[in-house]
């Protein structure tokens, strides 16, 4: 099992839910985070004096996923969170030792098997 | 360089046809009836007004609470409403005697000093002299002029935001509403000296309530300080930006609104109808001043920042309340506009040395200066006749004298109202103290002084605002508690019985 984490443009975090939909991978958890990259933010001004907001709004997506699918899953998250600008974000991948289902006890990598969805959207 | 002509040409259209209505207004003031329905009119119309005035209080409140951060919006709402119930009580005991009460001799040519603790029957009169000329009773005279001591107390805090501990303004608020606004109140509304023996003109306050506000906030905040992390250690500012614009324009425009009460009730006159031309005059400055201001701030930093253009309307709405009832629309447009210039530059200028959260030293302070002295300025001779307070402005006269009686009357009571309110704000410094501990002004006010945030909710720390206490749980799959509240059946715990005393 691997844990795949993107740090994202908030404005790209649903083509990058829809691009995990599209190969049946579809849990996820997303937190609002705050960060910077080596760019280190920008200045705006605030009644005429300047603030430098030195971090921006990022969004984390978490994804874990059985080992053989962490390659598409990486390849489908970067060409759907992918603007060519500064500050599109990174994706690291992580071992995860073990999986839970809080309802049923069940552990290993049948619970992040992900299915297509069904009886959702259009 | 096109700008003046156009605004000559737009003042000299506006005078042509106050030619036409000059006359008319002399006229109904001639015919003033002391009928029943006449008086009833203008009372009703001065109630009202003081009830806008006193909604104002919701527009300070909303405007500090935009401007402040999160963590001391609670403190604000607090305040304004404690402020707001010393200020009734102290006003009616001693501060309307002070300001408008019998005054003779020399006495009474600095307070006033008859009608402590005024008693009212329906349609009564006191002995208020410099108000005789309105027929309204004295309880609508009283309550008109209570709400402005009200609005004056309200602005002398903005400079001090999120760091002053809760039981100063108390302290303050006594001493404020009971003698300081009432005195300075006397000498220019009441028949005190700089009204009747210099012709001083002040049509609704931009001297005697939001200069007099704007200095005893200078002199709080002089020994107040700066909040923890507004300047670096080289000196240069920090923005501590607030927690929500929408917050703080709705209280421009609650102020905007309560203005049109604050100096078109400043006639306390309905039936003579020059409340109208006020109304007027009123608005359009505000308006000149919300578009100056965007105009300067753009060119400071090249966008429109969205604090500064409602800074701009209040600046204009204060600067107008001097010559409201003294000038014609276009020298009022001239007049917000300046304002609106005023306090963004002002603002940008003050904030490199003194901590002033939202902006009340320039909007209230240099905006009320600038707009005491436009009436020496701008006063249409026909309004200083027909309010019977000094004489025409420089552009109609070509002579400084208004313009000298406006700049003295600035000069006294700033000087006043800063000595007397920094040596009450010392003496609370050396014994109760004016700051709160640094480590409670970084948590938050809104905890050290009240026990709650001002946003419960938001602070709370459990995401989702899905928190239910443990005991209120039932056990696993159940949200709900299984009832304990109502017992029933004789299996459940006996009430403790009640032993019958001997």
């Amino acid at each position: 099992m691997k844990k795949v984490e993107a740090v994202i443009r908030p404005d790209r975090l649903q083509p990058v839910q829809d691009a995990l939909d599209a190969l049946g991978a579809s849990g996820i958890t997303i937190t609002e985070v705050l960060g910077c990259g080596h760019q280190r933010g920008y200045t705006e001004h605030y009644r005429g004096t300047k603030a430098n907001i030195s971090l921006q709004r990022k969004v984390k997506v978490e994804v874990v996923i059985p080992d053989q699918r962490v390659e598409g899953v990486v390849e489908a998250i970067a060409g759907a969170a992918r603007t060519g600008e500064v500050g599109d974000g990174k994706i690291f991948v992580l071992p995860v030792e073990e999986a839970v289902r809080i309802r049923t006890g069940e552990t290993g990598d049948d619970i992040v098997q992900h299915r297509a969805p069904e009886h959702w959207g259009h | 360089m096109h700008r003046r002509p156009r605004l000559l040409a737009a003042a000299a259209a506006a005078g042509a046809v106050a030619l036409t209505l000059i006359p008319r207004a002399v006229h109904a003031d001639d015919t003033t009836a002391t009928s029943a329905a006449g008086v009833a009119a203008d009372t009703v119309w001065v109630i009202v007004a003081a009830c806008f005035v006193l909604f104002m209080q919701a527009g300070f409140a909303m405007l500090e609470v935009g401007f402040s951060r999160m963590k001391n919006v609670g403190t604000v709402v607090a305040k304004v409403i404690v402020n707001l119930s010393i200020s009734s009580i102290v006003y009616w005991v001693v501060g309307f005697a002070i300001a408008f009460g019998g005054a003779s001799g020399i006495l009474g040519a600095i307070i006033g000093h008859t009608g402590f603790a005024p008693q009212f029957r329906p349609g009564s009169h006191i002995d208020t002299p410099s108000l005789d000329a309105s027929t309204v009773p004295a309880a609508a005279k009283f309550f008109f002029e209570f709400v402005f001591c009200a609005v004056s107390l309200a602005i002398v805090w903005g400079t001090m935001l999120e760091r002053t501990k809760f039981i100063v303004y108390i302290l303050f608020a006594i001493p404020f509403s009971g003698f300081i606004y009432p005195m300075i109140s006397h000498w220019l509304f009441g028949g005190g000296w700089l009204m009747s023996h210099f012709g001083a003109q002040d049509f609704a306050g931009s001297t005697v309530v939001h200069l007099t506000g704007a200095t005893a906030g200078f002199a709080g905040l002089l020994l107040l300080g700066p909040r923890i992390g507004k300047y670096s250690r080289d000196g240069k500012p920090n923005a501590i930006p607030g927690h929500s614009m929408p917050l703080a324009q709705l209280g421009v425009i609650i102020l905007w609104f309560g203005w049109f009460g604050f100096n078109p009730g400043s006639t306390l006159n309905a039936t003579n109808l020059h409340f109208a031309d006020v109304v007027v005059v009123t608005n359009i400055a505000a308006a000149a001043g919300a578009l100056g201001a965007m105009l300067a701030i753009y060119q400071v930093q090249r966008s429109l920042d969205t604090g500064m253009i409602g800074n701009g309307a209040i600046a204009a709405l204060v600067a107008i309340t001097a010559p409201s009832g003294y000038v014609q629309p276009g020298w009022a447009i001239v007049i917000g506009f300046v304002a609106g210039l005023i306090v963004v530059y002002g603002v940008i200028a003050i904030d490199k040395v003194l901590d002033d959260p939202v902006g009340a030293l320039s909007a209230h302070g240099l905006a009320g200066i600038w707009g005491t002295l436009s009436c020496g300025l701008f006063t249409d001779p026909d309004f200083a006749k027909f309010n019977g307070v000094g004489s025409g402005g420089f552009v109609y006269t070509h002579k400084l004298n208004q313009l000298g009686a406006q700049a003295l009357a600035v000069s006294i009571s700033f000087t006043t109202v800063f000595i007397s309110s920094f040596v009450l704000f010392w003496i609370i410094k050396r014994t109760v103290g004016l700051r709160v501990d640094d480590r409670h002004e970084i948590d938050g006010l809104d905890i050290s002084e009240h026990g709650m945030w001002g946003y419960p909710e938001q602070f709370m720390p459990v995401p989702g605002g899905a928190y239910i206490h443990p005991d209120a749980l039932g056990g696993a799959g159940s949200h709900r508690a299984p009832a304990p509240t109502k017992p029933k059946g004789p299996d459940q715990t006996p009430r403790k019985k009640v032993e019958a005393r001997p």
